[in-house]
């Protein structure tokens, strides 16, 4: 029993953090508060989806193109929409919302509904770990996601763009100063982070169908990882995927399959009341504070 | 005679991520002085300011009022006891006529427990408080200025608004904030009689300046602060002989030297 | 060298200014132009009821008012105290089934159980959105919107309060004139009572968190307070509307937590013209026959509401109100320079 709960609450840990990169990374660096997240999610799995089947093409291909067609639509939305209303964060929220809104609900109207759209797993089968039977699906989740987690650690310290993009993120007018465009690299932080999105939907949409309700379900975790872990904390983000990826699969155990929202609500609402700025949250607890 | 001090600020330290801005920082306010904040820019002045008032919680030291422990009491709650302050960036309401502003701090409950500037107790009509605060501290009535919209006021008369906003609560403390900033001479002249009279009522004035001159006027002490620290305390004329106070204005004298011979 | 420079000036009317004081009351011209408008909003929504065609309408007239109490409490919240609310479901959910519940088990008539479950829905939204009143606005917004999406993924989980079949058996109103007639004297009420409120004193207060919380800091109020505060007043409105709503349509289900009255009320305050609160109402009178006519289409609607809400907020329109009340106020010249 426990090494199940083991391993699955790593494995729902990492789904977590998966989720939660992209829009972390958009707010990390441009401070926009990207939420067409969940939409930007589901978008890309079924782009994957379409060029699969109605267009037949191969599974690594589709993949990938539907990846870049995301990136370029999250790279869209802020060069139409959010750029317009950059610096104004309640209409930023609203805006992007409203757009996420538009994608999963137009979604939904043209027919994704129902079990029929899923996405083929990379592999099939599994490995045995002690007693536990784990697909290679969920274990590339694993890996995927801790190698992302890690690549994307390295680029944002030790590459050019990537140490531009964490100038943004801690001071903007500072880093404009320095000849860097704040609307390139909000553009790139959009891009990146729809990346991330579309990743985490090309891992972990096989593992069950691409619904509308994932969408907003995307959202709400990822939300609930960032305010957790700290808006803005690499750190925090992981640690927060683990502890509400390991209360969910404890509640899952212990209390029912239908609390898994439940938990990450009151993460959120615990973490406003207890400790504002989130486990690690490098912005002072002023500013979170009115 | 009360002899425990009005205000006493024992260690303040404030720390921002990697910067200290105010580092072991310790004085006291007497009941009714005016006591003058100075300091080079960056010397954590309006930063102690905060940390008295509750806008900022200091990482360790503490904070006395009449021997009450008030360290790290919301702001909100601060003002309550009575320790009021300006802002150095005004903020008023342009599209309010200036009386309305300070319908705002009668709303609070202190002004209704206190009844406001020269009330007795009981806060009458709050419009008409306001009105006559305004006209004590130089908002001429018959030129009806106190109805006249904030956007067409020239600095001199919002900055005595930011002050009216504080005795709307019947201060027991006013600590300014450069309220002489930006204002003319013949402004300024204004001023000090104003601040001079606050303090004929009672009121302890504290006010951090960088116009040296106007300050040492009215300052009855002042206490000069530089990088987070305390440099020296005295009255005026002991600061203005001071050599470290210099230095810490304007260079070392090493530096004059050598631009004298570059 | 230099061509002739025009530029536009905007001046108020006349008459405008001279309606500012107590002069208004001096002429018939004058008073004529500040009860007007107002007149005209009245009479026409107490004439609405009668002027539409068959029980289908009606029942849309009062579903305009359930929508405009959402938008009325939104842009309240949003343009005077400065908290997006994303989930104005949460309030028609929790009156709603609340309302339901104190018919069906107490047996309550629908008068008590509308005033009730306003005020205990109210209580209980406005303590559930506690926590993040103390902090920045990103907060409320964010759980403003997951709380609706929460309680009913909890309702239909645990299966309680009638999971998702929803709670049968509501009584209606006595009759559709009374259902009609009552709501919209309640839109009215809380329209002009919610105007009055802004221009008070407190209103002051409430408007000066938005613009200036240090300044209200400083002058000793607590601002977690008066955010409450707020919030209760919006929760009253919201509440109400779903505790009217469970009784139009005899019925209390999961789909009160939907998003229609989420976005519908966001997308009417942005096309009515925000922080005018007539705006809002005027915009749900737009959007609601809209919606209706594209209920065939089904979730289209709030595709659309969405795409036109962010054409708004993009292209910084006025909203209809604001473009109104401009007209009507000043009027417009060109200047030489």
């Amino acid at each position: 029993m426990n090494v199940e709960i083991l391993i699955y609450g790593t494995i729902n840990s990492v789904s977590l953090a998966l989720y939660a990169l992209g829009f972390a990374m958009v707010y990390g660096v441009s401070r926009l508060p990207n939420f067409a997240h969940g939409a930007l999610f589901v978008l890309a799995g079924f782009i994957a989806w379409t060029l699969l089947n109605s267009l037949g093409l191969n599974y690594m291909l589709s993949a990938l193109l539907s990846i870049i067609a995301t990136a370029a639509i999250g790279v869209m939305i802020y060069r139409f929409v959010l750029i317009r209303v950059r610096g104004m964060e309640i209409s930023e929220i609203i805006a992007s919302y409203a757009l996420g809104l538009a994608i999963l609900e137009g979604l939904r109207w043209s027919g994704l509904k129902g079990m029929t759209y899923t996405l083929p797993v990379f592999m099939e089968g599994s490995l045995q770990i002690g007693a536990v039977a784990v697909d290679y699906q969920r274990l590339l989740v694993v890996a995927a996601g801790s190698a992302l987690v890690a690549f994307l650690y390295f680029f944002t310290h030790y590459t050019r763009i990537g140490l531009a993009l964490r100038g943004m993120a801690q001071d903007e007018r500072a880093a404009m100063m320095l000849g860097i465009d704040s609307d390139a690299m909000a553009m790139a932080a959009m891009a990146l982070g729809s990346t991330l999105a579309a990743l985490a939907a090309i891992f972990l949409l096989p593992l069950g169908n691409i619904v509308v309700e994932a969408g907003y379900n995307v959202l709400i975790l990822a939300i609930a990882v960032c305010i957790v872990g700290g808006l803005g904390s690499w750190a925090g983000a992981v640690l927060a995927a683990f502890l509400i990826g390991f209360a969910q699969i404890l509640t899952e155990v212990y209390l029912g399959a239908h609390y898994q929202m439940v938990v990450a609500l009151l993460a959120i609402i615990l973490t406003l009341v207890v400790r504002p700025s989130g486990l690690f949250g490098r912005q002072k607890e002023l500013e979170e504070r009115v | 005679m009360n002899t425990t001090p009005l205000l006493q600020v024992e260690g303040i330290t404030k720390t921002f991520g990697g910067i200290t801005a105010v580092n072991g920082v310790s004085f006291t306010v007497n009941d009714g002085e005016i006591l003058g904040i100075i300091g080079p820019n960056g010397s954590g002045k309006t930063t102690v300011v905060n940390c008295i008032t509750g806008f900022v919680k200091p990482t360790s030291g503490k904070v006395y009022f009449r021997g009450k422990d008030i360290t790290g009491k919301p702001a909100h709650k601060i003002a309550d006891i009575g320790i009021t302050r300006t802002f150095q960036v005004m903020r008023p309401y342009y599209s309010l006529p200036a009386y309305k502003n300070l319908l705002i701090p009668l709303f609070s409950p202190r002004a209704r427990r206190t009844g406001g500037w020269r009330g007795g107790g009981r806060l009458g009509d709050r419009a008409r408080v306001g009105i006559d605060i305004l006209e004590e501290i130089g908002f001429e009535r018959d030129s009806y200025v106190p109805y006249k919209m904030t956007s067409i006021l020239p600095t001199g008369y919002l900055k005595r608004l930011e002050i009216a906003r504080c005795l709307a609560l019947r201060p027991e403390i006013i600590i300014c904030d450069e309220v002489f900033s930006g204002l003319s001479m013949s402004e300024i002249a204004s001023m000090v009689p104003l601040i001079e009279r606050l303090q004929m009522d009672g009121i302890t004035i504290v006010m951090i300046e960088h116009r040296l001159r106007e300050l040492f006027r009215v300052a009855n002490r002042v206490l000069v602060l530089n990088f987070g620290q305390v440099l020296m305390e005295g009255n005026p004329d002991e600061v203005m002989a001071d050599p470290s106070v210099r230095d810490a204005y304007f260079g070392s004298r090493r530096v004059e030297e050598i631009m004298e011979h570059a | 060298m230099a061509a002739e420079q025009l530029r536009k000036e905007r001046i108020d009317r006349g008459i405008k200014v001279r309606t500012e004081g107590i002069y208004a009351l001096m002429s018939w011209r004058e008073l004529l132009y500040l009860i007007g408008p107002r007149f005209l909003l009245i009479a026409g929504m107490l004439l609405l009821p009668l002027l539409m065609p068959g029980m289908y309408w009606q029942r849309v007239v009062s579903i305009v008012c359930i929508y405009a109490l959402l938008a009325l409490s939104f842009d309240f919240l949003a343009h005077f105290v400065g908290l997006v609310s994303l989930g104005g479901a949460f309030f028609v959910g929790t009156g709603g089934y609340l309302a339901a519940i104190l018919n069906t088990s107490f047996g309550l008539p629908p008068i008590l159980t509308v005033f009730l479950a306003t005020l205990l829905g109210a209580a209980l939204c406005t303590v559930l959105l506690l926590p993040c009143l103390p902090m920045r606005g990103v907060y409320f917004a964010i759980v403003s919107l997951m709380y609706p999406l929460l309680l009913a993924r909890l309702i239909e989980a645990m299966n309680i309060l009638g999971g998702t079949d929803g709670i049968m058996g509501v009584d209606s109103f006595p009759n559709r004139w009374i259902e009609q007639y009552l709501l919209i004297a309640v839109v009215l009420i809380f329209l002009f009572g919610a105007r009055r409120l802004v221009n008070t004193d407190l209103g002051l207060v409430l408007r000066g968190i938005k613009d200036n919380d240090q300044a209200i800091r400083a002058s000793a109020m607590n601002i977690t307070h008066y955010k409450a505060l707020a919030v209760f007043i919006a929760s009253i409105m919201g509440c109400l509307s779903g505790a009217c709503l469970v009784h139009i349509y005899m019925w209390s289900g999961v789909s009160q937590f939907a998003l229609d009255f989420s976005i519908l009320p966001i997308a009417a305050t942005v096309i009515g013209g925000s922080s005018t609160l007539v705006g809002p109402v005027l915009g749900c009178l737009i959007l609601v026959p809209i919606s209706e006519l594209l209920r065939d289409f089904g979730t289209l609607r709030i595709v659309s509401y969405s795409l036109i809400l962010v054409g708004f907020i993009v292209f910084r329109s006025e909203g209809l109100m604001v473009y109104g009340q401009r007209k009507y106020h000043q009027f417009e010249r060109w200047t030489r320079i």
